[in-house]
């Protein structure tokens, strides 16, 4: 391809439809805990154990398994429908998860359906990505492939950013109450259903990537692409080299900077639910266009220069950097004022007895720099004057120059994802030829993204079990992998722009 | 070649040591174990493969173009 006619319609239609599945996987992630109240209840075994299938078979099994389905698919039938299928899975399973009544309405077929679902969204997802990026780059002209892919890197941090501020908005409009324990939950996934008939509409009206229509034409498609992207040694040695030598390291620095991140400014620096979403959705918007920049640049400079030194800087820089993350929100190295100190207690019968009483106190402590903290201390004390369960919750609302110092690391890291995966698009399609493309890049990278990238939550927790670790120790597991992948990807990348990818 | 099987010896004693009936973290539980061990067996022996070829030194020439591959 040498013109960009037209491109622009192929890039919306790609990307659009991308981020809208990349928006259906994320808001079942960040609705998880609403979630498992309606349909997984802890005290129900069965109910417990396909919540955690739901949790790790969705990204970890299926996302691959659903690049082998709907690569294979793209490469025989075609670029154009096999994405339009995973569109319509993708949207059908989010918007009917959102339908789904809870456990306490139907019992055992709650979790069951919502389990299915969940797959059927893990299917899709690893079924997408490599259609939007192969169709994208079909269309390209070789001198700026970098660039017009890297519009559909840009599409899975915007899908974060899309479920977050549908997340909040919706939460703000109905309320907190509503949301978590009515149905306003359920608005971000019926809510799909308009953005998926959006996205089918403009998607119809496109036509066959012009390279795929023309091998079709002469009979040279792939007759079995499963066979000849794993089968055949030439092709499954590029598919070794771009699984451990660039996705794998991708999917953890990906992983790592955008959703480790959020869970370690919720969780290990206790910042506020909405402050910290907010933290976030600021970074991501301030850091998006370098896709785009990075995706240019690698067609000047070369793919593999840039994505190695995203895998440098994550490895160099992530502990310092989620070390400062932890000592902006600590209050022990704030100056509190003492005066302003504000304390409330309350007690009353705990909820659904005669007998216990629930007492709460809470304090409100106030910094110099503009931080406030919230301690709420909760104990049961039955009638008998036996302490039952006794619950603190710390949260941390920073101040204006903490919480800009927090948006900085968080933008500096999703740097170190651009960098990573701004190129990559262009990368993989330029590794592998037409018949097969869509199969053999779709499978490293969602292995790279779903497995590697994935386990970045379940290895840290792993790691911090083990005696004499700190809250910093679960990072040596991205840091290892990005190491490795970096090690590798020095070796054995070529840093070559592939020419033609119409062979 | 050497981290493949290194990794799921790794992962099959941290299975072994972390599962617990008591325990309410995934780590503790059997199935996130079962699901990423099955997973990541045929990745290790990916990676074994990937380290052979490499010291082989198939690597050293990369296909200028799909007429290799």
């Amino acid at each position: 391809m040498s013109s960009t006619k037209g491109i622009w319609k192929v890039i919306t239609a790609s990307s659009v439809g991308t981020l809208i599945e990349w928006y259906d996987f994320y808001i079942f992630g960040s609705l998880s805990t609403i979630i498992a109240s309606k349909f997984f209840p802890s005290s129900n075994p069965t109910a417990a154990l396909l919540s955690t299938l739901a949790t790790f078979a969705a990204g970890f099994i299926v996302r691959p398994f659903g690049a082998l389905v709907f690569g294979r698919l793209g490469d025989l039938i075609g670029r154009k429908y096999t994405f339009l299928l995973t569109l319509v899975l993708m949207g059908g399973s989010t918007f009917l998860i959102g339908c789904v009544p809870a456990y306490a309405t139907i019992g055992g077929w709650a979790p069951v359906l919502v389990l299915l679902l969940r797959l059927l969204q893990g299917l899709a997802l690893g079924g997408e990505y490599g259609g939007a990026a192969t169709y994208v780059a079909e269309h390209a002209p070789a001198n700026r492939r970098g660039y017009f892919t890297s519009w559909i890197q840009t599409t899975a941090t915007l899908g974060l950013f899309l479920s977050l501020i549908v997340i909040l908005g919706i939460r703000r409009a109905v309320g907190v109450e509503e949301f978590t324990t009515g149905n306003g939950w359920r608005y971000p996934f019926l809510l799909s259903i308009i953005l998926v008939v959006v996205s089918i509409f403009i998607r119809l009206r496109m036509n066959e990537s012009p390279l795929f229509a023309k091998l079709k034409a002469e009979g040279k498609t792939s007759v079995n692409p499963l066979k000849e992207s794993f089968g055949h040694k030439a092709n499954f040695k590029m598919v070794l080299i771009a699984l451990f030598g660039a996705t794998m390291g991708q999917g953890v620095i990906w992983y790592t900077s955008q959703f480790y991140a959020q869970t370690f400014i919720l969780t290990k620096c206790a910042v506020e639910y909405e402050q910290a979403n907010t933290i976030i959705l600021i970074a991501l918007v301030a850091v998006t266009p370098f896709f785009v920049a990075f995706g240019s640049l690698s067609d000047k400079i070369g793919r593999k220069n840039i994505i190695l030194v995203g895998l440098l800087l994550g490895v160099l820089l992530y502990r310092p950097l989620f070390k400062q993350l932890y000592n902006t929100a600590d209050v022990t190295q704030k100056s509190i004022i003492a005066d302003e100190t504000k304390i409330d207690y309350k007690a009353e019968l705990a909820k659904g007895s005669m007998t216990d009483s629930l007492h709460t106190t809470t304090v409100l402590n106030f910094f110099s720099d503009g931080s406030r903290q919230k301690i709420v201390t909760t104990q049961k004390i039955a009638a008998s004057g036996e302490k039952l369960n006794l619950e603190v919750k710390k949260e941390i609302l920073l101040g204006e120059r903490s919480r800009w110092i927090m948006i900085g690391i968080i933008a500096l890291m999703v740097l170190f994802v651009t960098m990573v995966y701004g190129p990559i698009a262009a990368y993989l399609v330029e590794l592998f030829p037409t018949r097969i493309r869509y199969t053999s890049m779709s499978l490293p990278y969602h292995i790279g993204n779903g497995v590697f990238g994935g386990l970045v939550p379940f290895i840290a927790l792993l790691i911090t079990t083990i005696p004499g670790t700190d809250y910093l120790s679960g990072l040596w597991y991205p840091i290892g992998v990005a190491t490795l992948s970096l090690i590798i990807g020095s070796l054995y990348l070529t840093n070559k722009i592939d020419k033609t990818v119409d062979d | 070649m050497l981290i493949g099987p290194l990794v799921i010896f790794l992962l099959m004693h941290s299975a072994i040591k972390n599962i617990d009936a008591h325990g309410k973290a995934d780590i503790n539980k059997p199935l996130p174990w079962l699901i990423i061990i099955t997973i990541f067996t045929p990745i290790a022996v990916g990676m074994m493969i990937f380290g052979w070829y490499a010291w082989k030194g198939e690597y050293d020439h990369l296909p200028a173009s799909s007429e290799e591959l």
